[in-house]
């Protein structure tokens, strides 16, 4: 006969306690955005409904309008960083540099400082020249604070390919471009893509720099939340925070897919 | 030669934008801090320590003690990830731990706010279980609701670069460990825990700095006096458009990043020598 482990009642204690503290908060947030009436000291909602889905998506909700500019400047944060970071990525992991070790550490510079007085400054500033309450305007700062997820990820991802392939290449006669974009490009590609689902999901996810830069005219998924919650309006700042939670959480599940561990044991070398 | 110009020239771009969106107004920020009505002079700091020192000494605690709390956590499940030898309980604490750790720090405020509030899910779960009575419930929407926001959401972060780092680890060292006879709490913190030290500060130090310049949560869970500097800063632009006193706030809490930063520095220093 199987002898039942003991063990098992701590295991499953301390899991279950874990469950309840990760999954508690979030189905308290799902709750929230099916609740159409929900007072204490009531555990769960009084009456369930899609009333307040119909309002945030009705035309004249703005709901619609923020995910849109949401992503559209998610999308030009990526091609931007991007187009910035893979020859970066390429020259740190590959080619040789002075400082190498110092301008590794510029691109932490935007996380390792507060931003706040940062973005207080910009927002001066692009005021004076225009940008302030521009697309263009967000996306720049969004750019700076992702480049070191961009860079370092395509550094880490470039090292981790086999430099004796880009060299068989060029031995048998391809150009060094031509080495790059047929060998090490695609070699390094997942690793790529994990550095722009990264910049991506930032750039969605930013409200500081939002805040200042873009507000009032510029109106962020983000931005939307934080002023239905502040409103009051637990519903409509839940649904939108719902919004926010579903690509984080997709990217959660997949990230190790991309982001293998031999690369990431290269990230910030 | 030639290849060494290609690289600056490949880097250069980037370093630009960081130089030119980051670096020039962090500058500004520590000049503006100086301003005072067009001359030089160290009004806005006196005026920010009269009007916000407990606030200073608010936000070093809380993050703090999250960040204390940050590195327990993720040593412990990484720890048990990497020593743990039933393979169900660790695949499954493999599925649970990282769930936050995508989540935006905005989301986390909201979800944080209505779960911790006095009348919020969790109390109304614990007073249905019979565990409180309606009249003992405290909402945690103070320094603890922020502490709780913030250990949440960063613990995923750095316990995924911790149990990577144990993961790459030579095992043997562990093994023969182990065949001599030593506890695994004790691998744990004389065996493992010396080899990924540095990648531990990394995530640490990085959680810290990103927690001093967190404003959603802030503003989200606690927003009145004591608060976070983060908040005050927010208040201090927009309702009085007061730049002054805002950058000198700004420069103290990059003051007290600069310690961690430190650290940081000469853990990288060290490691590349």
């Amino acid at each position: 006969m199987a002898r039942i482990d003991l063990w098992w009642l701590p295991r499953a204690l301390v899991l279950g306690l874990l469950a309840f503290i990760i999954f508690g908060p979030l189905s308290n947030l799902v709750l929230w955005t099916i609740a159409e009436k929900w007072y204490f000291p009531h555990m769960l909602p009084l009456e369930y409904g899609l009333s307040f889905w119909q309002r945030v998506f009705s035309p004249r909700g703005n709901a619609m309008e923020s995910l849109l500019t949401s992503i559209v400047i998610a999308a030009l944060t990526v091609i931007a960083s991007l187009a910035l970071a893979i020859p970066a990525g390429y020259a740190l992991s590959r080619l040789t540099l002075p400082f190498r070790g110092l301008i590794l550490l510029a691109f932490l510079i935007p996380q390792a400082f507060p931003n706040l007085p940062v973005y207080v400054n910009i927002a001066r500033f692009f005021y004076q020249i225009g940008l302030n309450g521009t697309i263009a305007g967000v996306v720049m700062v969004h750019v700076t604070h992702g480049l070191v997820y961009a860079v370092w990820i395509a550094t880490a991802a470039f090292s981790a390919v086999d430099v004796d392939l880009e060299e068989a290449a060029r031995s048998i006669g391809a150009g060094p471009f031509h080495a790059f974009r047929d060998v090490t490009l695609p070699l390094a590609a997942p690793g790529l893509m994990a550095s722009a689902i990264f910049v991506f999901l930032e750039s969605l996810d930013e409200f500081t720099g939002t805040y200042f830069v873009g507000a009032p005219d510029v109106t962020t998924l983000p931005l939307l939340l934080y002023t239905a919650g502040s409103g009051g309006n637990y519903q409509i700042a839940s649904i939108t925070a719902l919004l926010l939670l579903v690509p984080s959480i997709g990217f959660m599940l997949i990230v190790e897919r991309f982001l293998r561990a031999d690369v990431l044991s290269k990230v910030g070398h | 030669m030639q290849k060494r110009l290609l690289a600056i020239l490949l880097v250069l771009p980037a370093l630009i934008m960081i130089v030119l969106f980051f670096i020039v107004p962090l500058f500004a920020s520590v000049v503006g801090a100086f301003e005072v009505g067009g001359t030089m002079g160290l009004g806005n700091f006196t005026k920010s320590f009269e009007l916000y020192s407990s606030d200073m000494i608010f936000t070093l605690v809380i993050v703090t003690v999250s960040t204390v709390l940050i590195g327990l956590f993720s040593v412990s499940i990484g720890g048990y990830l990497t020593l743990g030898e039933n393979p169900r309980a660790m695949a499954a604490l493999r599925w649970l731990y990282r769930w936050p750790m995508f989540i935006p720090f905005i989301v986390v405020g909201q979800v944080m706010r209505t779960f911790l509030a006095k009348n919020g899910l969790m109390n109304n779960i614990l007073v249905s279980l019979g565990l409180l009575t309606p009249l003992q419930t405290v909402g945690f929407l103070d320094w603890r609701g922020i502490v709780i926001a913030f250990v949440w959401k960063q613990t995923p972060f750095v316990t995924l670069l911790v149990a990577g780092a144990m993961a790459s680890l030579d095992r043997s060292t562990i093994e023969a460990a182990r065949n001599l006879g030593a506890s695994r709490l004790r691998i744990l913190i004389e065996i493992v825990l010396p080899q990924i030290a540095a990648t531990l500060m990394v995530g640490l130090i990085l959680s810290f700095v990103t927690m001093m310049s967190v404003l959603s949560v802030p503003l989200m869970i606690n927003a009145q006096s004591p608060t976070m500097l983060t908040a005050d800063i927010a208040f201090r632009i927009n309702a009085h458009g007061d730049y002054g006193v805002a950058n000198a706030l700004g420069l103290i809490s990059l003051l007290l990043t600069a310690g961690a930063a430190l650290i940081y520095l000469r853990q990288s220093v060290k490691e590349r020598s």
